[in-house]
C-alpha cells in the first residue's frame, strides 16, 4: 500500500531489505529540501525569522518523537546519530558510572552488534559481567528463561525489541516488570521494532531505549535515545562545547544546560531531525497498527508460498513480524542474493551483524527478507517465481 | 575462454574443491581471512618449508566465487617459492582490478578475468589471495 508515496518505487525494484534501511517517502525528502531551499539556519541560535522556523521545527520533531513512543515529556528525547550512538551514550555515559565490578548485564545471543560490543568493552574496562538469557527452541526469549538468568548481581537487562535475524518480538512489558521487581534497569534496542509495531515506553516501563531514523522511513545519521527523566539526567555528555553549556567563565567554571540539550553538544543534524519528524508524521498518517496488520498478513502469505518450495529452508517460520530468514538448500546465502539481484530483488545475505547467533542456530549465513507496508503480493509472487527457476542459478550468476 | 567452460571450471572447483579440508599438523600455520562484507569466512592452512610452499588447504563457509578462486589459487601455489607465489598473486590481483597483468602465470585463474566487472564480487575473488599475500610478505 501507499507505493505512490515513494519516488524510488517508480523504478522496477523489489526492495525486501527494510531491516537494513527503509525507503524514504517523498515527504521526508521534501522536508529536507525545504530546509535547504527555504529556511537554512542553525537551531537554537538566531533572532531572525528563518532561524525561528528551524527552532520550532526542531523542537516540534522532538515532540512528535515523544508522542510517537508515549514518553512522559519531550525532554526525555535526545537526538543522536543512530541506535549505535544512543547505545554507546548510555553504556559509557551512564552505566560506566553506575555499575561496578561483578555487576551482571543480561543480553541474548541474537542481539545486534550495537547491543553487544559496547557491553563487552565495558566488561573489560570496569569488570562487569555480560551474561546471556537462554533462547528457547524457537530462538526466542521466554519469561521463564529471563527469570532463570537473573541473579542478585543482575543490574541491567538489555535486549532488542525485535531481533534482526530471527525477527521475534520480545514481551518487553512482562520482562520489564520482572526486571523492576528485581531492581534491574530495562534497556531496549528498538531499531528493528520501531517502524513496525506500537511502542509505548510508559506502558512497557522502559528505562532507556535506542532507535534509528533510517529504519523508520527517515534519513540516515539521525537517531533517538529515550530515557526516563531521572536516569537521563544522570547521563554524562560525550560532547562538551557549543549548544550544551549554560555558561562558562575564564577561570574554568562551566555550567551545563538541562537535558536533553546538554546531551546534544555541537550543531545537531538539523535536516536529519526535520526528516525524522516528517517520517513520524507520515507513519502516523497511515497508522502504525494498520502497518503492523498489513505486514503480518504479507509475511504469512510469503511463508505460505515458500512452504510450497521443497528446496527452501525457512529458519523462522513461527515468528509474527516482518522478517523471514531462509536459504536455498545447498546454496550459499550470498550467491542467492546475487541471483535475486539479477531480477532487481534486493535482499540481505549474511549474518546480519548478529555474529554470535550462529552459536545458537548453527547456520551462520541466511538470506533475509524484511518486509514493509509498500511491499505487496505481486512482489512476493515474482520472488517465488525466480526462486522456482533457481536450478539455473549458476548459469545466471557465473 | 568460452563462458560455459569458465562456468564449469568455477563450479567444479566449488562443488568438488580438492583442497577444502582442515590441515592440523604442526607444520601448518592457520590464517583466517574474513571478508569485510561480514559474510565469507575461510581458514587457510599453509605449510612453508624453507622458501617453498609445500602444501595449503582451506576450510570454511563462503560464496561460489570465494571457494572456487581459493581452490584454484591454492592448487597453483603449491610447490612454488615465496617469490613465485607473490608474483602469481600480484598478477591475479591486477587482473581482478582490471589492470595490465601477466596472463602466462595465472593458468586456470583466468576463469575470473571478468569478475572485476561485478563490484560486489571483487572482495570474494580476492579474499584468499590477499590473505596469503599478507602471510607471505610477513614470513
Amino acid at each position: 500500500m501507499n507505493r505512490e508515496d515513494f519516488e524510488i518505487l517508480r523504478k522496477t525494484i523489489v526492495y525486501f531489505d527494510n531491516g537494513a534501511t527503509t525507503l524514504k517517502p517523498n515527504v521526508v525528502r521534501d522536508s529536507i529540501l525545504k530546509y535547504y531551499d527555504e529556511y537554512t539556519a542553525n537551531a537554537h541560535r538566531g533572532d531572525y525569522k528563518t532561524s525561528a522556523i528551524v527552532d520550532n521545527l526542531y523542537e516540534e520533531a522532538r515532540e512528535k518523537v515523544a508522542k510517537f513512543i508515549n514518553a512522559k515529556e519531550k525532554s526525555e528525547i535526545v537526538f543522536t546519530s543512530g541506535t549505535t550512538n544512543s547505545m554507546n551514550m548510555i553504556i559509557f555515559g551512564y552505566f560506566k558510572d553506575n555499575l561496578k565490578e561483578g555487576d551482571e548485564v543480561l543480553i541474548t545471543l541474537s542481539e545486534h552488534a550495537s547491543n553487544i560490543v559496547p557491553w563487552f568493552i565495558l566488561e573489560k574496562e570496569i569488570g562487569i559481567k555480560v551474561k546471556y538469557i537462554d533462547l528457547d527452541n524457537k530462538h526466542e526469549v521466554s519469561i521463564d528463561n529471563v527469570k532463570k538468568a537473573i541473579t542478585d548481581k543482575t543490574k541491567v537487562i538489555s535486549i532488542a525489541m525485535t531481533t534482526n535475524v530471527v525477527g521475534d518480538t520480545r514481551p518487553i512489558k512482562e520482562i520489564s516488570k520482572i526486571a523492576h521487581d528485581n531492581n534491574i534497569l530495562m534497556v531496549v534496542d528498538a531499531a528493528q521494532g520501531i517502524a513496525h509495531s506500537k511502542i509505548d515506553v510508559q506502558n512497557m516501563d522502559i528505562d532507556f531505549m535506542a532507535f534509528s531514523g533510517h529504519k523508520m522511513y527517515g534519513p540516515t545519521g539521525i537517531g533517538v535515545l529515550y530515557g526516563k527523566f531521572d536516569l537521563l539526567d544522570k547521563v554524562t555528555p560525550f560532547n562538551y562545547g557549543g549548544g550544551m553549556n549554560a555558561m562558562f567563565t575564564k577561570d574554568g567554571y562551566v555550567e551545563l544546560r538541562e537535558i536533553p540539550t546538554r546531551l546534544e553538544g555541537g550543531t545537531p543534524n538539523i535536516e536529519g531531525v526535520l526528516g525524522l519528524g516528517a517520517a513520524i508524521s507520515y507513519i502516523e498518517d497511515i497508522g502504525i497498527d494498520k502497518i503492523n496488520k498489513y505486514e503480518k498478513e504479507l509475511r504469512r502469505y510469503l511463508i505460505s508460498e515458500l512452504d510450497k518450495l521443497d528446496f527452501i529452508d525457512v529458519y523462522n517460520r513461527e515468528v509474527d513480524t516482518n522478517i523471514v530468514a531462509f536459504n536455498i538448500k545447498g546454496v550459499f546465502a550470498q550467491d542467492t542474493a546475487v541471483y535475486l539481484d539479477k531480477y532487481n530483488i534486493c535482499v540481505r545475505a549474511g549474518n546480519h551483524c548478529a555474529k554470535i547467533l550462529d552459536n545458537e542456530i548453527n547456520i551462520s549465513n541466511t538470506v533475509r527478507i524484511s518486509l514493509s507496508f509498500y511491499n505487496n503480493k505481486e512482489e512476493i509472487d515474482l520472488l517465488i517465481n525466480v526462486l522456482k527457476n533457481s536450478e539455473n542459478i549458476w548459469k545466471e550468476i557465473l | 575462454m568460452d563462458r560455459d567452460l569458465k562456468r564449469s571450471i568455477i563450479l567444479d572447483n566449488y562443488q568438488n574443491a580438492n583442497k577444502k579440508y582442515i590441515s592440523n599438523g604442526d607444520e601448518f600455520t592457520k590464517i583466517n581471512t574474513r571478508n569485510v562484507s561480514c559474510i565469507d569466512n575461510l581458514d587457510i592452512y599453509i605449510d612453508m618449508d624453507n622458501n617453498i610452499i609445500k602444501d595449503i588447504s582451506f576450510e570454511g563457509e563462503a560464496c561460489v566465487i570465494s571457494i572456487s578462486s581459493t581452490n584454484i589459487l591454492i592448487n597453483l601455489l603449491i610447490g612454488k617459492s615465496k617469490e613465485e607465489a607473490l608474483y602469481i598473486i600480484d598478477n591475479y590481483l591486477k587482473m581482478i582490478n582490471e589492470e595490465e597483468y601477466d596472463k602466462e602465470v595465472l593458468k586456470e585463474l583466468l576463469v575470473f578475468d571478468d569478475t572485476g566487472k561485478q563490484p560486489s564480487r571483487i572482495k570474494c575473488a580476492t579474499l584468499t589471495a590477499n590473505g596469503i599475500k599478507k602471510f607471505l610478505e610477513n614470513n
